[in-house]
């Protein structure tokens, strides 16, 4: 039983990162833009938390650092794409792969290096339980982040106003226009707040989940989390279910492994990528369920005053 | 002497070579109801825009109720008291009625406050509107009555409406003519944009007329006729056609018991549609767009190879099934209603167009022979007159009326046998409009079989022998254009044909308007 | 006021200098990264810029590195063209390594009577058959299911890769090799021939530029390869022309996938040698920077894969002769691509000052 619950606490812990992105990733897409170079803000973004957890001694000006380098790296991918209409796929790859030389080249200095430990996280009280006090409640604090934020962007999206304008800027930034609302800088906030939530997975794997930094240790996990925003055809609280599968995945392959199943280790890695693709075609089959669902706007050039 | 509520005076407004308003002066009274006249392309859109502030004047001022104003956004206009319905509505199709009005308010108000003020205000002018629908799931018609309860809402000093009625129904014109008057009677001045003269002299009490972004004169159409109207509109008579007496040959074009569902939760579904057109005849669908003449066309043209193979015949034969490129080659040729990419591709040239249909110029293993394929180009733009720089230039630099004229003659070169086009004067000047339906006219003594889709019932009136109707996805029986009324066709848009057939077709006399 | 207004026309001047600009800015940022690091602008520039050209040797090496570069971009081109987002080179590439030098294995354990020249068409049909297997999968996926190609190829890489990984970790391990993951070295008879005695620079390049010959064919004089330039841009007008998008896809994929293959099957057969886990120098991802940079022309293509070579070949000189991490030639790749983006708006666009009014 107590396996069973460590497997349900390392999957909660393991899918924080790809949910903190997806849904950063979910309100950018909502208002139409599709930033495919998430896999490198968050690359970049983990470099830089790294770094400020290395020198400040302390994880939350970490993730301050990561969540600001993610949304600066995602204004620069905002203003080429919403200003200067640069091809949203190319600007996004250039991103991606920017963002992998970069960290690369910044974080030469910190391969091999270690961080201080924060020390065991857990809720008091609330830790002893039998079996949900493992499961559940000895989190790191950015594990129930994450699920806040999951409420919190389905709150914002289906029940302000702000939110309704955002999911109209998505499904049609002309009428949004013709109707006098700033459709770029409403485009380049959801593009920021995107890179913020990137930025934060990205410092939480560096300086929590592995807590190292290595080339490309992001892993596709920045491309698994665009993934997850189609297989949670763009809602918060499917995202939230569908990050804790892929992380159950991942976390269910290590324990194999651990139990000695015989399989060579490079298969059992490749599960979350074959899962991928699996989830992808699973939910791609109904080509009408995408439409009805997508924000009609996503990934197409906007130009006002046309 | 009352302050005018609105006054224009030399607004000028450029766009990179072209000068789409040219010291342009208008005035509008209170309460009155003010048409903007000209054809497609004088400029009527671009003042409109200036005025609601979605686009800033090069020169000019404009002045509200007496004072000078800048009008720098939609939102400042909607404060000062302007609205406008826009022809192409800003609606949101996933979102509800309630909704969709709530996000053209700009006062914070709550939506429950939202819905009761539609509530209210259908009531007041009698229009039926649920606040809780999607949008998605609405008719054009009752998309176009969202935009006026949205407008409405706002309490406006001054309402501007854009070509209101290419979606509606003579009926649902003459309720929307009902609403307007009842809303001038409170004080609101109405600017009217239309090309369409019989309404401007129904409805409104002055005229403005624009003719290539100037002003050209202005007048009370309660003292003009339809002639007047023209000749000010367009400088010249209206060009007449010739007809000639015709005489309908084989059935080469045949439909057959055509049901399709919907693609999307956005299309509309086709139920049991049924048609025939013969060689030498021009056969007209009318109907107000969004009734499944996209679907249809789609359908026929084999964009949409869905439906069983029996349901279309060329020839006798089954093409069902088969995709545009093989209807092709049996000499279905189709214009269809979207121009740049659809009946061309923006950023190829005239001459590479032409391979989208056309493949005279092709070689063994598909090898292009540039030089063949160039002087094809240049015989269509010679011939039906298309204003370019040559069978090079990007197919996106034309102004709407020459690509359309370059797709149509594309079309018509090729000697179909069977011709199909979807609005194939939409936006298009006079003369070029005049010229497209004169050479249809053409096509169809020499023998070919014509089957036009339009939404301008003038034109359908004009050029077709026979008309069909389309409504909610189905298709009425055909009547002789000769013995068909606007009032007839009114009804039909609505649905309400005579469901059993037999309805006599008597021969067009031949007779000029 | 600064605004952006559009042409009537695109600019042809602004479409040459564009390419130009982006690489003055590219220039511009390293030398301030060379200071901000504390090493000499001026060498490491020369570095980067003048020694990869630097005597015969230089120039073969280059054109050595540009190979892969140009027969994968080639493909990418296509792609891109027909709107099919293509992003798993890097995977074909790594598939058609393996199937290459997998052949080469065989041959190698079990010695057939051939020579180099002989052998070179068979590895070529084996990389291509690798990497066009690999592709074939992605176009699969989209074509049954919609799946979309973007994530599906990039999954796939991650795929290849620990295949890869698997394989030189075990069944294909050396028993000779001291434990190292590699494979046996492969026969002489496997190599690639060379074009010039000394040099490294082999039959893979002249390969090269035909296939970017037949691809300018294709792409502009073919009625094939108008049809898969109208899917990209106007799906509605191939529809319409009736132009099968279903035969873009898999003529796209396939014929990219193969290219990369063979790209990989060259690099691991000819200057490796064996089979490694770093068969690629992440060759499918500089290929993709490559096919923007060369706006998806194959001459574009060609002339980008020299610059780019260039720059790899740059990177590892700055590593061994001043002490710059490699990673920075990644760096200056992608500030080139970011460069060239915002420097090919203004084909489409023009800035106008606007006094306030």
């Amino acid at each position: 039983m107590n396996q069973v619950a460590l497997l349900l606490a390392a999957t909660l812990g393991a899918g924080t990162p790809l949910a903190i992105g997806s849904l950063g990733l979910l309100v950018n897409e909502r208002s139409g833009v599709l930033n495919l170079g998430a896999e490198g803000v968050m690359l970049v973004s983990a470099v830089t938390g790294f770094a400020a957890a290395y020198h400040s001694g302390n994880e939350w000006i970490a993730f301050l650092a990561g969540a600001a380098a993610g949304a600066a790296l995602a204004a620069v991918f905002g203003w080429l794409v919403i200003w200067l209409n640069t091809n949203q796929y190319a600007t996004g790859l250039a991103v991606s792969l920017f963002g992998a030389g970069f960290s690369a080249f910044v974080g030469t200095g910190y391969v091999g290096r270690k961080l201080e430990s924060g020390g065991e996280h857990s809720v008091p009280l609330l830790r002893d339980l039998p079996f949900v006090g493992t499961a559940l409640f000895r989190q790191h604090p950015m594990v129930y982040l994450a699920m806040a934020l999951a409420g919190a962007a389905a709150f914002f999206l289906y029940r302000t106003r702000a939110g309704l304008v955002l999911r109209s800027v998505g499904e049609s930034p002309e009428s949004a226009h013709a109707l006098g609302y700033p459709v770029r800088r409403i485009r380049l906030a959801a593009v920021m707040v995107g890179g913020a939530l990137c930025g934060l997975s990205g410092a939480y794997l560096s300086v929590v989940y592995a807590p190292l930094w290595v080339e490309g240790m992001v892993a596709g996990r920045g491309w698994i989390a665009l993934a997850l925003t189609v297989f949670a055809t763009w809602r918060p609280a499917r995202v939230l279910l569908g990050a804790y599968l892929f992380g159950g995945v991942t976390m269910l392959q290590l324990h194999l492994q651990a139990q000695g199943v015989q399989l060579p280790p490079q298969f059992m890695s490749m599960t979350p990528y074959v899962a991928t693709i699996v989830v992808l075609v699973l939910i791609s089959r109904n080509p009408l369920w995408i439409r009805v669902n997508m924000p009609a706007s996503l990934g197409k050039p906007f130009f006002p005053g046309s | 002497m009352t302050t005018p509520r609105l006054q224009l005076a030399h607004v000028t407004k450029r766009f990179a070579s072209l000068v789409a308003n040219d010291d342009v002066a208008l005035t509008v009274e209170p309460g009155e109801i003010h048409a903007v006249l000209g054809e497609n392309g004088a400029g009527k859109s671009t003042l409109m825009k200036v005025i609601y502030g979605a686009l800033r004047p090069d020169a000019g001022e404009v002045y509200w109720n007496g004072t000078r104003v800048e009008v720098r956004s939609p939102h400042e206009a909607r404060t000062l008291g302007i609205a406008m319905v826009f022809q192409h509505f800003s609606l949101f199709e996933t979102l509800t009625v309630a909704e969709n009005v709530w996000l053209g308010l700009s006062r914070q108000v709550s939506l429950q406050t939202v819905r009761e003020g539609i509530e209210a205000k259908a009531r007041d002018y009698g229009l039926t509107l649920e606040p809780e629908r999607p949008v998605h799931t609405l008719s054009v018609g009752e998309r176009q009555r969202v935009e006026i309860v949205r407008a409405l809402l706002t309490d406006p000093q001054l309402l501007i409406l854009d070509e209101p009625t290419s979606v509606l129904t003579p009926q649902a014109v003459e309720k929307l003519f009902a609403t307007l008057r009842q809303l001038a009677k409170t004080g609101c001045s109405i600017l009217y944009i239309s090309h369409k003269l019989d309404e401007i002299l129904a409805l409104c009490q002055r005229c403005t007329v624009l003719r290539a972004g100037k002003v050209v004169g202005t007048c009370h159409p309660k003292e003009e006729t339809t002639a007047s109207l023209s000749r000010l509109m367009i400088g010249a008579e209206p060009p007449r056609l010739q007809h000639r007496e015709r005489r309908p040959g084989e059935q080469v074009l045949q439909v057959v018991d055509l049901s399709l569902p919907k693609i999307d939760r956005f299309g509309v579904a086709l139920e049991n549609v049924a048609l025939e057109v013969h060689q030498g005849e021009i056969v007209g669908i009318a109907g107000v767009s969004g009734n499944g003449q996209q679907e249809l066309l789609a359908a026929l043209s084999g964009e949409d190879p869905r439906c069983r193979e029996e349901a279309v015949l060329l020839f006798g034969r089954s093409v069902g099934r088969l995709d545009a490129a093989r209807r092709r080659q049996l000499g279905l040729h189709f214009v269809p209603e979207e121009r740049l990419g659809r009946g061309a591709v923006p950023g190829l040239s005239l001459a590479q167009n032409l391979l989208l249909t056309r493949t005279e110029a092709l070689r063994a293993l598909g090898w292009i022979d540039r030089s063949a394929l160039r002087r094809q180009a240049e015989a269509i733009i010679g011939r039906f007159t298309v204003k370019a720089t040559g069978a090079g230039a990007p197919a996106k630099s034309l102004s709407g009326g020459n690509l359309q004229k370059y797709i149509v003659g594309r079309e018509i070169d090729a000697v179909p046998k069977v011709l199909i086009l979807a609005q194939p004067t939409w936006g298009v000047d006079v003369g070029a409009a005049a010229q497209i339906r004169g050479e249809l006219l053409a096509l169809r003594d020499a023998g070919c079989a014509v089957l036009m889709v339009s939404e301008e019932l003038d034109e359908l009136f004009e050029v077709t022998d026979r008309l069909y109707v389309m409504a909610k996805g189905r298709l009425s029986p055909s009547v002789a254009t000769a013995a068909a009324s606007v009032e007839l066709i009114g009804e039909w848009m609505s649905g309400l044909w005579p469901k059993s057939p037999e309805i006599p077709l008597l021969e067009k006399t031949g007779a000029t308007p | 006021m600064i605004r952006l207004e559009a042409r009537p026309s695109p600019s042809r001047l602004a479409g040459i200098l564009s390419p130009v600009i982006a690489l003055v800015i590219t220039v511009g940022v390293a030398a301030v990264l060379f200071l901000v690091l504390g090493k000499d602008p001026m060498r490491g520039l020369s570095v980067f810029l003048v020694t990869p050209w630097n005597g015969v040797r230089a120039l073969t090496e280059l054109g050595l590195k540009a190979t892969p570069l140009i027969l994968c971009s080639l493909g990418l081109a296509l792609c891109f063209r027909s709107n099919v987002w293509n992003i798993g080179a890097e995977g074909q590439f790594l598939i058609g390594g393996i199937f290459g030098g997998g052949l080469a294995l065989l041959v190698t354990v079990h010695p057939v009577a051939l020579d180099r020249w002989g052998f070179f068409p068979l590895l070529v049909l084996a990389g291509a058959l690798g990497g066009a297997l690999w592709a074939a999968v992605v176009a699969l996926l989209r074509d049954r299911f919609n799946a979309n190609e973007i994530l599906v190829s990039l999954m796939m890489v991650y795929v290849a890769d620990l295949l890869l990984s698997w394989l030189v970790f075990g069944p294909w391990r050396d028993p000779k090799g001291f434990n190292f993951p590699q494979t046996m070295s492969f026969a002489a008879a496997t190599g690639v021939p060379r074009l010039v005695p000394g040099m490294r620079l082999n039959l893979g390049f002249p390969l090269a530029l035909l296939v970017a010959v037949a691809t300018w064919l294709f792409l502009f004089r073919t009625y094939r390869g108008m049809q898969l330039q109208v899917g990209g841009p106007a799906p509605r007008a191939a529809r319409y022309a009736g132009f099968s998008s279903r035969a873009a896809l898999w003529i796209s994929l396939l014929v990219s996938g193969g290219l990369a293959g063979i790209a990989g099957a060259l690099e691991v057969a000819g200057p490796m040698g064996q089979l490694t886990p770093y068969v690629s120098n992440g060759y499918g991802f500089t290929a993709i920077i490559v096919a923007f940079v060369g706006r998806l022309h194959p001459l574009g293509c060609v002339l980008s894969s020299v610059l780019l070579a260039m720059f790899v070949i740059g990177g590892e000189l700055a590593q061994s002769r001043i002490g710059l991490p490699a990673a920075l030639t990644g760096v200056f790749q992608g500030v080139l691509l970011f460069s060239l983006l915002a420097c090919d708006t203004f084909i489409q666009f023009r800035l106008r000052w606007r006094a306030r009014a």
